[in-house]
């Protein structure tokens, strides 16, 4: 099966400090990567140099056969592929609602002009836009509280919107950054859920997390970075019990858990 | 009936005020319309616009010169003249916005905020000089056949009068107006226009193209500030190229005033200056209307420094 997301030696150094050295990654539609590793070890950073933030020192990224590295972001949005953030990025000032037609621009362009003519074929995907909004919010279940404004949402509900944003923009591959940071146990069994469910409709997910048993419960595959390099990849079971995963996350520790 | 108004009498009759409420609101409109440009451009960039009051002043030139070329070209009906100006004051204006935004502003995004506004009063310099060497000098006169007609029309509001001249200002400075609020708050390009103000990565990666949003606020504003150009061409009746320099200033102040970065109050500082101004004109002396109005602006920055409405930092544009 040909992956979605192929990330080849990609590498990203600030300075002197190697960030990102030599990462590789394959993502496959309706599958979950996830990929860990301590704190510093680069993740986010991969995660930028994916979605077009941060420019690439080396290596490419093809997302359906297509480069996209060295592309500005928008044009990465537009080409299929993106993203949550660790700490929540949503725009305080909107609705939920709101919040979600923001992500739609990826799909419908052209919106200076759009709004000037106001031409049927603007309309119409107008018209749609709002009800694939309306439908990601029922999605991710915030389907009643379309008029909330972001920043009063409840945390839990802030990261299931971002999720909700990320979609409107018709992603084939999805990253989500820490998806459950900072959640309480009911709200990261929900987020599981929510993952899931989203690579059930044929999305490649790639998913940074902390939380051992949301990583090992979700993914399919995983891939583990330590000082910016790739140091292990595997089912969760090959990592689980891979020495070199065990020590670069949990020092001495035996196994990692959540 | 009545005595006739003394200006030096401390106490002003109920149709003093309706007067100097007409006549504070009309010029108050235009600073509001001017004020907005400052306002949006600031709630995206958070850089000051400095340049705004010359794309005022082009807009004031461009719509003259668009009343003489119909004029002569024999289209008179200023029905139709009028509202044509006007919309092609705006159209240059906006395009000189864009021009502003590219060589003044897109390069020096990520600058310290003294290269922005240095490059801004830069580009004012220019403009005016522009103005000045390629059109004239010396001062230019609103065509009469248009604003005369205008001006003489009048309505009775109770005991004051009202100009149809006035009446065309409140019109279109509201519909304007309206139809900005309507694009920011109703529309999904206002949506767009938001996002930017509030995280422009953010906004990019939901697939926007920042710097072309940028461009269009600064388009809209610039066309905001070429109708009230055309207002005030008219009003005033003369117009040179350093035209647009206090008025600048003065619709600078009421963004501040009224909280910059939030577009009702660009309008409500509008208003509040505007309305100062004429009630000095009338209780103390025309001379001292400048004076006031800024004034106003200190005490009230005394006691708001974000402006009236300029509370929420984040609700930008």
């Amino acid at each position: 099966m040909t992956p979605v997301l192929k990330a080849t030696g990609v590498s990203k150094a600030f300075g002197g400090l190697k960030a990102v050295s030599a990462v590789s990654i394959e993502s496959h539609a309706g599958q979950i990567l996830s990929i860990i590793g301590p704190n510093g070890a680069g993740k986010t950073t991969f995660f930028n140099c994916l979605s077009g933030i941060y420019p690439l020192d080396s290596g490419t990224v093809e997302l359906g056969g297509g480069r996209i590295d060295g592309l500005a972001p928008h044009l990465v949005s537009r080409a299929g592929l993106s993203r949550s953030f660790q700490n929540i990025r949503l725009f305080p000032e909107m609705t939920a609602l709101q919040n979600v037609q923001v992500g739609r621009f990826a799909r419908s362009p052209r919106q200076i002009l759009g709004t000037i003519l106001r031409t049927r074929a603007w309309r119409d995907r107008e018209r749609a836009s709002l009800e694939r909004s309306e439908e990601l919010l029922a999605f991710v279940g915030l389907g009643d509280r379309a008029d909330s404004w972001a920043r009063a949402l409840p945390y839990g509900l802030q990261r299931r919107l971002e999720v909700a944003r990320a979609l409107a923009t018709d992603p084939k591959v999805l990253l989500l950054d820490e998806p459950g940071a900072g959640m309480n146990p009911q709200e990261i069994v929900d987020m599981m859920a929510l993952v899931k469910s989203i690579a059930r409709l044929g999305v490649a997910v790639v998913v940074i997390e902390h939380h051992m048993k949301l990583v090992m419960e979700i993914s399919d595959r995983i891939v583990v970075l330590d000082h910016g390099e790739p140091i292990a990849e595997g089912s969760p079971d090959e990592i689980r019990r891979d020495p070199r995963v065990v020590e670069a996350y949990l020092g001495r520790s035996e196994e990692p858990h959540g | 009936m009545q005595t006739p108004p003394n200006p030096d009498s401390g106490a002003l009759l109920f149709s003093q005020m309706l007067e100097i409420l007409i006549n504070g609101l009309a010029r108050g409109s235009v600073y509001a319309l001017v004020a907005l440009g400052y306002t949006m451009v600031y709630g995206i960039l958070g850089m000051i616009n400095f340049a705004h009051g010359e794309i005022f002043m082009i807009g004031m030139f461009a719509a003259v010169f668009a009343l003489g070329a119909m004029g002569s070209a024999g289209l008179v009906a200023v029905g139709i003249t009028l509202p044509l100006a006007i919309l092609l004051a705006m159209a240059l204006s906006a395009g000189f916005g864009v021009m502003n935004e590219r060589i003044a502003y897109r390069k020096l995004r990520g600058a310290h905020l003294l290269a922005p506004l240095t490059s801004a009063i830069g580009m004012s310099i220019v403009l005016q000089n522009f103005v000045m060497l390629s059109v004239t000098k010396g001062k230019v006169d609103f065509p009469r056949a248009v604003a005369q007609p205008l001006a003489n029309t009048t309505w009775s509001l109770g005991p004051v009068q009202l100009t149809a001249l006035q009446a065309v200002i409140f019109a279109t400075t509201f519909a304007l107006m309206c139809g900005l609020f309507w694009l920011v708050q109703r529309t999904r390009l206002g949506i767009a226009l938001r996002a930017v103000a509030q995280d422009r990565t953010m906004a990019s990666l939901c697939g926007m193209k920042v710097d072309r949003l940028i461009a269009f606020a600064f388009a809209l504003g610039s066309a905001l500030a070429a109708a009230a150009g055309a207002m005030v061409a008219m009003y005033q009746g003369v117009l040179r190229f350093d035209s647009g320099y206090m008025i600048g200033l003065k619709a600078f102040t009421a963004a501040i005033l009224g909280g910059i970065g939030n577009i009702p109050g660009a309008v409500l500082g509008g208003l509040i200056i505007g309305l100062t101004e004429d009630l000095t004109s009338y209780t103390i002396k025309s001379e001292w209307k400048q004076t006031t109005a800024f004034a106003i602006l200190i005490l009230v920055l005394w006691l708001r420094p974000r402006g009236l409405l300029g509370e929420r930092v984040a609700d930008k544009v």
